[in-house]
């Protein structure tokens, strides 16, 4: 018998917008019109601000441990648009807030999450997101189910769910894959491969050329797009989404970004990365090569950009008031959303957690309350 | 690593005492491997593993990819084939991954083996509240692993006893969990010998000796407790205990102290319902049931999930509980 190839598989780079700001016409076509860049553009530079804000809040010792996002925004708004706002639900990690943010999760509701307030996982009625989810490459196997719940019930709905590359190690990760393929669930896996771990760099976290290789595994659709462009986001996430609305199964999609923080607040990365690697992603920053762009094409100036800065900052400080006018959280909650009714263990707890030692009964302890 | 100026002036932080027993344990025994999620050139996120990578080289100090199950896994095997590795699972809320293999593997193989094949690892975890941090970066699951037959877990609360337990644990022919309180990690400074020692796992520590109640604690609550001390009334003798280890449990040194007092308050920060201080209490009311004056009370953590850092001072048990408690015992 002859060897024969059993499998051959490869991955596809999508660029349409180079670090320049010059834009693949041809390619460009059908994607986002002159009115959505303006759109999206704007609202890029108010993240920014937001991110730079909860940064700066930290930093003054308002808020806890922090996940810039800085430089991401790209990746996160370019397939946050490519979703149904309302519809489709998205499925989060946590250096995509952006995209929550587009689907109606309230701006100041992430600080909260961050200044350690469980009412910032809160999810308002009708928003289809996800609270932020901690622990690293378990999200994705709960869009898979819920995407495989729209399916069940022929529902025009699909999941997109995010991820870093370093979740790409964890054993959720590829069960999440496996299930999604097997089922041909409507899920849409978005890694932003962001090219660290904190300290850890993508090439020695796996040993694999990309990470979109690996959806290859389980014939699952799959493409690389330059993340810091927002055209290729777009388009190779609204084109994974529709194809799975439509009954077409999950996609995968590698942005390739970069995470130009420090992991989170608590990090510094001068402590395992070049300076000089970080200036050259400073270049292909996401905003920069937009308002190139936009500029080029007449359709941004000084003026506009000072307007937009503006808007940013102001948003940013009714952000912060949001976040920090809110009354302080009471300490009973904690019991109030452990089950739907409360046990009366817990009902116990919650009476004498302030007048007793540990809400144990009193008088089975044979001593008298206070 | 060597010791600082500083480090001989002001003493040795709990991270400072771990770091010296790792590398001291390193260089003895060229078995020693470290392995775990930015344990290596970033000298982990707490900075326990500063410097050894540089000294010991990546091949010993190893950065792994980002999987728990992985970590645990391999470092079975590599205790298995001869190595003593110390996998560093960065906090306690992520052990979740690598349960099944810890649980079903590490714990289960010298037994299911009949003696042939045997995990000597020692797995290393930040552990518990206090400092602020971002949800699952606060839990303290030891009773979880207590409750699982094969694993020793040890919890030190001072520098001092966590050199000796580590260096303990290392040596240990079977699976250890050992717990850091984050919460102690920089709070304590103290002299400590720079030579090695070891504390034998599976034994207590009276921290202050008393006759009237004894006080059951370990890992940060020793602290809560000890600064509770200062408030009891001056002529309340109260015996202070840390177990140090849980599991295996010094049953001896609980019974021996409450037989002597009589009276018995157990104090931990995980929630209170199965928590390890239900066991204490068992031990005393198998062991000491003819010598109690009051019910066992506990002071510990409430049966919900560890609240955001905004709460979580209302959750964790504090010296006011503390002595509330005491004063309570005291006067049934
Ligand atoms: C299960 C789990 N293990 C470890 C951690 C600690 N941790 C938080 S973020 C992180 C790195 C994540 O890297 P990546 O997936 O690339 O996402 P990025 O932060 O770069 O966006 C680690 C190890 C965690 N949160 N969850
Ligand atoms: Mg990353």
């Amino acid at each position: 018998m002859p060897i024969r190839t059993a499998y051959e598989g490869k991955v596809e780079f999508l660029q349409i917008l180079d670090e320049n700001g010059v834009l693949d016409e041809s390619l460009a076509k059908g994607t986002l019109s002159d009115d959505d860049v303006v759109e999206l553009y704007t609202y890029m530079v108010k993240c920014r601000a937001v991110d730079e804000t909860a940064f700066k809040l930290q930093r003054a010792k308002r808020m806890g441990t922090y996940p810039q996002n800085k430089g991401q925004e790209a990746a996160a708004i370019g397939s946050g648009f490519a979703a149904r706002r309302g519809v489709d639900w998205l499925v989060p990690c946590y250096r995509e807030n952006a995209a929550l943010w587009m689907h109606g999760q309230p701006m100041h509701y992430v600080f909260m999450y961050w200044m350690g307030d469980e009412r910032g996982s809160q999810i308002p009625e009708g928003v289809c997101t996800l609270p932020l989810c901690v622990p690293i490459g378990t999200q994705m196997l709960h869009a898979t189910g819920m995407a495989w719940a729209f399916k069940m019930r022929k529902e025009p709905r699909v999941c997109i769910t995010y991820f870093g590359d370093g979740a790409t190690s964890e054993g959720d990760f590829h069960e999440a894959m496996n299930f999604a393929s097997a089922f041909q669930v409507p899920c849409v896996f978005f890694c932003q491969n962001n090219q660290w771990a904190i300290s850890v760099p993508r090439e020695q976290q796996m040993n694999s050329a990309t990470v979109a290789q690996k959806a290859l595994a389980y014939d699952m659709p799959t493409t690389q797009v330059d993340g810091n462009d927002l055209f290729a986001v777009y388009k190779a996430t609204r084109d994974a989404v529709e194809r799975a609305r439509s009954g077409g199964g999950p996609a995968f999609i590698e942005a390739v970004t970069y995470r130009l923080a420090d992991h989170t607040t608590a990090d510094d990365a001068r402590r395992y990365r070049d300076a000089q690697e970080v200036d050259a992603w400073m270049g292909k920053d996401p905003l920069i090569r937009l308002r190139k762009y936009l500029t080029a094409k007449g359709l941004w100036d000084d003026a506009k950009q000072a307007a937009a800065d503006e808007v940013a900052k102001q948003t940013a400080s009714e952000v912060v008031r949001s976040a920090e006018g809110i009354t302080p959280p009471v300490a009973t909650d904690m019991f109030d959303y452990t089950f739907e009714s409360i046990t009366p263990e817990l009902e116990t707890q919650r009476a004498t957690m302030r007048t007793h030692s540990l809400g144990q009964r009193p008088q089975q302890a044979g001593l008298a309350a206070h | 690593m060597p010791r600082t100026e500083q480090m001989m002036k002001q003493g040795l932080t709990l991270v400072d005492a771990i770091n010296e027993a790792l590398y001291q344990e390193m260089e003895r025994d060229s078995r020693v491997v470290c392995l775990g999620e930015d344990v290596g050139l970033n000298g982990g996120v707490f900075r326990v593993t500063e410097g050894l990578q540089k000294v010991f080289g990546p091949e010993r100090v190893i950065d792994t990819p980002l999987s728990e199950s992985g970590i645990m896994g391999t470092a079975i095997g590599l205790a298995m084939a001869g190595m003593r590795p110390v996998p560093e699972i960065q906090f306690e809320g992520f052990m979740g991954p690598a349960f099944d293999q810890l649980v079903n593997h590490a714990a289960r193989y010298r037994n299911r083996s009949r003696g042939s094949v045997t995990v000597p690892m020692t797995v290393r975890v930040p552990w518990g509240g206090g400092i602020h941090a971002p949800e699952l970066h606060s839990d303290s699951p030891e009773a979880i692993y207590a409750h699982t037959p094969g694993l020793k877990v040890v919890i030190p609360s001072t520098p001092y006893d966590a050199k000796g337990l580590l260096l303990s644990a290392i040596r240990d022919p079977d699976p250890v969990v050992f717990f850091e309180p984050k919460r102690v990690y920089r709070s304590h400074r103290e002299q400590i010998p720079e030579d090695e020692y070891t504390i034998p796992l599976g034994k207590a520590k009276v921290v202050a000796e008393g006759t009237d109640l004894t006080v059951v604690t370990w890992g940060a609550c020793v602290h809560t407790c000890n600064e509770a001390m200062d408030h009891f009334p001056e002529d309340a003798s109260v015996e202070l205990i840390d177990l140090r280890t849980i599991a295996p449990l010094d049953i001896e040194a609980i019974v021996q102290s409450v037989e002597k007092t009589g009276r018995c308050v157990i104090v931990h920060e995980a929630p209170k319902t199965a928590g390890f201080g239900a066991e204490v209490a068992t031990v005393i009311q198998e062991r000491c049931f003819l010598h109690l004056r009051a019910p066992v009370q506990r002071v510990t953590g409430f049966d919900v999930m560890m609240p955001y850092y905004k709460l979580e001072q209302q959750y964790l048990p504090d010296a006011k509980r503390v002595e509330e408690a005491v004063l309570q015992c005291l006067a049934y």
